[in-house]
């Protein structure tokens, strides 16, 4: 279990979770639990960069949590511009850092 | 004529700043220096801004700096932040895709 | 298109309270709420909430959410989720996106409850992550059970900033610092007494310089500003973080109400852009009403209130009651409302520096100052008394409009009185029989129970703690003071936790006698 997960609260006692799944990160096959926002099984293992910016090319992460900054948006199944925290994770997903509105790196683009 | 539309008035020349590289607008990469740098290029409307610059014009919608740009843009003009009038709000509220606001229900009363 | 009596634009505390209050009335009511979940901000809030009984007080933020929705579903509400409203146009059209699709709905009235957006401040490296609203710790934290970092530096002292500070404390991350620009601790002095007393510095007259990291925050600087928050040269402090949390206020989020033509405002008392109405959410459009922070910043619990008016007034105006019905049926809630707005923190006293509570009591400037009430101020407080035997100790010391510690004595100890802002007094003759309910239900968390001589040298100090792990008996540490810092010895000698406390558990310590007006906090070692 990653440490930023709260295994018991005081006032809220047991977290409920959905199913442990697995998803992609960059290709790489990483753990999360169904239905939780992407942003959250991301941050859970310490993974901070959801995405580069267009212009400067300066890395960025979750900010508002709620769907209306959309700084966390990602390359989600393909699609670009998923705002991860609002978006249920499902198993099998395939989230990619998004580098401007590409899941290409800029040198590649 | 009030002091905000009388564009006559002499806001004085720019003056470049320490922090005219902070990073004001999110989403479409404004500096503040740009901001100010376009009242004095005569924008001194928040519209006239929004057009010129982009400035809450990208993904969020303004969600997140629409209060700072007015607080720059008022400070430049020399007034208080209230006797701006806000920019134009207008569907859509939130980022959607063309393809769904374009999807228009069908009627099945 | 699909017709309801009445549509509500979010299913937070004052939507969901409009939606009960016109179901009622014998409305068909739907209410549009864009997130997965209802209850607006109030499943975040794990804290009791402050008020009388008639406002829900010392019940938790989420509890208050659960009973909310079983009310609107007993009165058959339609709460439609996952609905972002994205336009309001004359008539009384509502735009939503529903899925991939976008649905056009008529209201024969509106209410707009669509709540408020965080402000955001800027300073260097602002962008990078790790730098997070305060709303965004608490959604990580009490809605998905991630901690938002192990090392957070909070900015703003107002009561968002010190509530989601220790709530942060609460789920096991390390608060560094609070650090706010303004000279005084914007929010309720109780609740930066709880945070203050676990040892988190308080920083007043202080902001961010920046934010450091490459790629994600590893640091940051605060330093201290003048009169006109500009940065004194030499006061730069350093904290190694990875995360910064912000709390700088909140902005009602009007603009569908601005694009429906709503008479607007700029109302800096307020919080921004709000549509101009009457005391009752009436708009300058018929039909279209507006509760909760899209009408003026205030708290959820006046925002149920300000809901249940509009859907009271909505139920009305469509003649679904008779006009001289209104008046008596608002008055129970004019009342109730009016009682919320009273004292030092009411929206009438915003911006001013108060110097003296209503009894006359100079304010404490150490709470101000620093977070914390000082050793020598506490004892001009009517609260802080000293008896043989246990005895109450309330350490609360501003006017705010609460009194659940009142009813909770069931021996008479505590008195507040009729006005709900007086600060608590210590009935003279009164038996106190230390059954803790006082220091349960306390949302502020600021009464102690105290023996100041047990005979032994020892006294005991019994404290409010909502910490895990719980402390067994027989375990020692040392007593905290106000100021959170180590002043004593200490041993756990019982701990209650029984159904009635709700989750606040009782720890009482056991400190030498000289410390038992000082020590008002635990720490195991």
């Amino acid at each position: 279990m990653e440490e930023s997960r709260i295994e018991n609260h005081p006032i809220l006692g047991e977290m409920e979770k959905g199913e442990k799944v697995a998803f992609l990160f960059d290709g790489k096959e990483v753990y999360g639990y169904e239905g939780e926002p992407i942003a959250a099984a991301l941050k859970a293992q310490g993974l901070m960069v959801h995405r580069y910016t267009k212009k400067e090319h300066k890395p960025r992460g979750i900010f508002c949590a709620i769907g209306r900054c959309t700084d966390c948006v990602m390359v989600v199944d393909g699609v670009p511009n998923v705002r991860t925290c609002i978006t249920p994770l499902k198993a099998g997903m395939d989230v990619k850092t998004q580098y401007g509105v590409s899941d290409k790196p800029f040198e590649e683009q | 004529m009030n002091t905000i539309n009388d564009r006559t008035r002499d806001i004085g020349p720019f003056v470049p700043a320490d922090d005219d590289d902070m990073l004001i607008c999110r989403c479409e990469e404004i500096t503040k220096g740009e901001i100010r740098k376009a009242v004095h290029d005569g924008m001194w409307t928040l519209t006239e801004i929004r057009r010129y610059l982009r400035t809450g014009m990208g993904l969020c919608q303004g969600q997140t700096c629409s209060k700072l740009v007015k607080s720059i843009v008022a400070r430049e003009l020399g007034i208080s932040p209230a006797e701006l009038e806000p920019a134009t709000s207008r569907v859509p509220m939130r980022p959607i895709e063309m393809q769904v606001f374009a999807n228009e229900a069908k009627e099945d009363e | 298109m699909k017709r309801y009596d009445l549509i509500i634009v979010g299913a937070g505390p004052s939507g969901l309270s409009a939606a009960v209050e016109a179901a009622k009335r014998g409305l068909k009511v739907v209410v549009f709420d864009e997130n997965e979940k209802p209850g607006g901000q109030l499943f975040k809030q794990i804290h009791k909430f402050f008020g009388s009984k008639e406002h829900r007080a010392k019940v938790r933020g989420f509890v208050i959410g659960q009973q909310l929705l079983e009310e609107a579903d007993k009165e058959g509400v339609e709460v439609v989720l996952n609905a972002t409203v994205i336009g309001l146009y004359q008539d009384h059209e509502v735009v939503v996106k529903l899925g991939d699709e976008v649905v056009h709905f008529k209201g024969d009235a509106i209410v707009i409850a669509t709540g408020a957006a965080e402000n955001m401040v800027t300073f260097e490296g602002w962008t990078l992550p790790g730098v997070i609203g305060a709303g965004a710790a608490q959604t990580m934290m009490n809605l998905h059970g991630i901690k938002p970092g192990k090392k957070i530096l909070m900015l703003g002292s107002g009561n968002v900033g010190l509530v989601v500070s220790f709530q942060l404390m609460q789920c096991g991350c390390d608060v560094v610092a609070l650090v706010d620009a303004a000279p005084r601790v914007g929010g309720y002095g109780v609740h930066a007494a709880k945070v203050a007393r676990t040892g988190v510095p308080f920083y007043l007259s202080h902001t961010i310089v920046k934010a450091e990291g490459e790629t994600e925050v590893t640091g940051v600087t605060i330093a201290e500003v003048d009169d006109r928050f500009q940065f004194i040269p030499g006061t730069e402090k350093h904290f190694d973080v990875d995360t910064i949390c912000l709390a700088v206020g909140l902005s009602p989020m009007s603009q569908l109400l601005k694009m429906a033509g709503a008479k607007m405002e700029d109302n800096p008392r307020k919080g921004g852009q709000v549509p101009v109405c009457d005391e009752y959410g009436r708009t300058s459009l018929p039909g279209v009403f507006v509760a909760g922070d899209v009408s003026g910043i205030e708290e959820a619990s006046s925002a149920m209130i300000e809901g249940r008016m509009a859907g009271i007034v909505a139920a009305e105006y469509l003649g679904y009651m008779e006009e001289t019905d209104l008046d008596h049926q608002l008055k129970e809630l004019d009342d109730a409302l009016d009682g919320l707005r009273q004292g030092m923190f009411a929206p009438k006293n915003r911006g001013k520096a108060i110097e003296t509570t209503e009894e006359g009591i100079e304010i404490s400037k150490n709470l101000l100052k620093h977070g914390f009430v000082s050793d020598e101020e506490i004892e001009r407080f009517p609260g802080v008394t000293h008896r043989v035997g246990v005895h109450p100790v309330m350490e609360c010391t501003q006017n705010i409009p609460c009194n659940p510690c009142q009813d909770a004595c069931k021996k008479g100890c505590i008195s507040i009185g009729s006005n709900i802002t007086s600060l608590p007094i210590v009935v003279e003759g009164s038996e106190c029989i230390n059954c803790g309910m006082c220091v349960a239900s306390c949302s502020g968390q600021a009464i102690f129970l105290v023996d100041e001589d047990l005979g032994d040298g020892f006294a005991s100090v019994t404290l409010p703690y909502e910490f895990l792990p719980l402390p067994e008996i027989g375990t020692k540490g040392k007593g905290l003071g106000r100021d959170g810092k180590v002043v004593c010895e200490a041993e756990v000698i019982q701990v209650r936790d029984v159904k009635a406390f709700d989750k606040t558990s009782l720890l009482t310590i056991k400190v030498p006698k000289e410390y038992a007006m000082k020590a008002r906090f635990f720490q195991a070692v």
